[in-house]
């Protein structure tokens, strides 16, 4: 193996450290910890407000941190150290280029919707990576069919499912070939019937390796797939550890109750601990 | 005194002369005022807080006073802080800084209508502020903002009349002349609200067009079709 490849996986995809971030004089995000490996998938869960979109969202520097700092595999995000070892904002070209590996999954889709499902997906191939347009699209085609729209490369975003859309911004990030995908409440803006088809492609890319960072309401899919689980309560990591520890005996009282309101609304609760006998 | 059409014909060269340099002061004033005012409103957009402040003053000032004064100021008090132009340069430049407060002011409204996420998704594909502008942006704005951008350029034309105040040889100014020599007054305003009106519905369907054109992508809102084989 190439020595250089070999030392990427130690390095971690991606390390908060003392992450802060202030909205005026509210502090959403109270120095938060969080690394994440090579192909590992974390789930971040908590009540709303907690803070777990803001976290998502800062390691993409869509929201500029302003406390602690966030390296994608190694190198700090949004800022720069200057010739006397201050920290000053990096240049959106310099952001850009720290960023280039993470694929990012939005709530409201975001498909660009004047542009047909293949123009959608091949836009960045062919504007940021330069790539020809006949090789744009044969990966892109490529990438729809992984996502099993294989069939809808010229239909407008508008024509399809919410679920297709979702299905479509998944393709777009993954065209770009990223190391790690960063999912934003990926089906809460879906009708639940379709919900089911987004999580398995979800599923499938964490069978593949890819290493993933999803905020997310559904805690079967947490449950099922997440290497880790990270519950967040108003700003702050309250409890941390595999789905199992996270779940099935909560200690901490905040995220005991964040569940049992859970479980009021969705009966998922005896499917765990069916899932959580040995085999 | 009749009605007497012949002496349009007897002036035909001199109406042709009037008429193209109408034309000529609007597009020319049109193209300026788009290109400032898309300036303006990219940097009003983008740009830091005082220049922030001083497009807004731009803006205000230009739309708060008469065109026939900012002409006068232009044309007349330009020579005093060294600007000398002739009149139909300076009618044009007038035009165009007019219509380019006003075109800022569609190009912000258009701006704002794109919703953020689909720029935030674009950024973080990698694409640059000016890829996500000409991409993302401008395509996107034009459908929404092509009807007041067609009703500001049929003011525009509206506005080249004042031109004749300077003597730029404009259709009001041959047209007014021929009717001060011939008393042919009916005649010749008859023919002047004809032109401007040809030229306002033709642009009115030019615009319709280029709406047409670029919003061809939500013609397919009217075909979405949502059988549950389609969603499997």
């Amino acid at each position: 193996m190439n020595p250089s490849v070999h030392s990427n996986e130690e390095i971690p995809m991606i390390e908060a450290q003392k992450l802060g971030k202030h909205f005026g004089d509210h502090q959403v995000l109270k120095g938060i910890d969080l690394k994440v490996h090579h192909s590992e998938v974390v789930c971040l869960v908590g009540p709303s407000g907690s803070g777990k979109s803001t976290l998502l969202r800062s390691l993409a520097f869509l929201e500029h941190y302003d406390e602690g700092e966030v390296k994608i595999e190694g190198v700090l995000l949004g800022y720069k150290r200057n010739g006397q070892d201050q920290l000053v904002p990096a240049s959106s070209q310099e952001i850009r280029y720290t960023r280039r590996n993470v694929g990012m999954v939005f709530q409201q889709f975001n498909l660009w919707p004047h542009m047909t499902v293949l123009d959608n997906v091949t836009e960045a191939l062919k504007r940021v990576k330069k790539m020809p347009v006949k090789k744009a699209n044969e990966l892109g085609r490529a990438t729809l069919e992984k996502v099993g729209l294989k069939d809808k490369p010229n239909a407008y975003p508008i024509q399809l499912s919410g679920g297709q859309q979702q299905r479509v911004a998944i393709a777009r990030a993954l065209a770009m070939e990223p190391h790690i995908m960063l999912f934003d409440e990926p089906t809460s803006a879906l009708d639940p019937e379709l919900v089911g088809e987004v999580l398995q492609v979800m599923k499938q890319l964490a069978a593949e390796g890819m290493t993933m960072v999803v905020v997310t309401h559904e805690m079967g899919f947490a449950a099922q797939v997440a290497d880790t689980v990270v519950f967040l309560d108003e700003g702050q990591v309250v409890v941390r550890g595999n789905p199992r520890e996270v779940f099935c005996n909560p200690d901490s009282p905040r995220l005991k109750q964040f569940l049992q309101n859970y479980l009021e609304r969705n009966a998922f609760w005896d499917q765990l601990e069916e899932s959580s006998e040995p085999a | 005194m009749n009605f007497d059409l012949n002496i349009l014909f007897d002036n035909i060269g001199a109406i042709s002369n009037g008429f193209v340099v109408t034309i000529g002061a609007w597009i020319g004033g049109v193209v300026l005022g788009i290109v400032l005012g898309l300036l303006v409103a990219i940097l009003h957009r983008f740009g830091g807080k005082p220049l922030k402040a001083l497009l807004r003053i731009y803006i205000e000032m230009i739309r708060s006073t008469p065109f026939l004064i900012q002409l006068f100021l232009l044309y007349y008090g330009g020579p005093t802080l060294g600007i000398t132009l002739d009149a139909i340069p300076a009618g044009v430049l007038a035009l165009g800084i007019y219509g380019s407060a006003y075109f800022a002011e569609i190009f912000r409204t258009g701006f704002n209508s794109i919703p953020s996420g689909q720029l935030e998704a674009a950024e973080c594909l990698g694409l640059s502020r000016r890829q996500v502008i000409l991409r993302i942006q401008l395509p996107q704005m034009g459908v929404l903002i092509m009807p007041a951008l067609v009703n500001m350029v049929t003011i525009l034309l509206k506005e080249t009349p004042v031109l004749s105040i300077i003597t730029v040889p404009e259709l009001t100014l041959v047209m007014t002349g021929i009717g001060s020599e011939t008393f042919a007054f009916a005649e010749v305003l008859l023919v002047l609200c004809i032109g401007y009106l040809i030229l306002v519905e033709a642009t009115s369907r030019v615009g319709q067009a280029l709406e047409k054109h670029i919003g061809r992508y939500l013609d397919h809102r009217t075909q979405q079709i949502k059988t549950p084989e389609e969603m499997a």
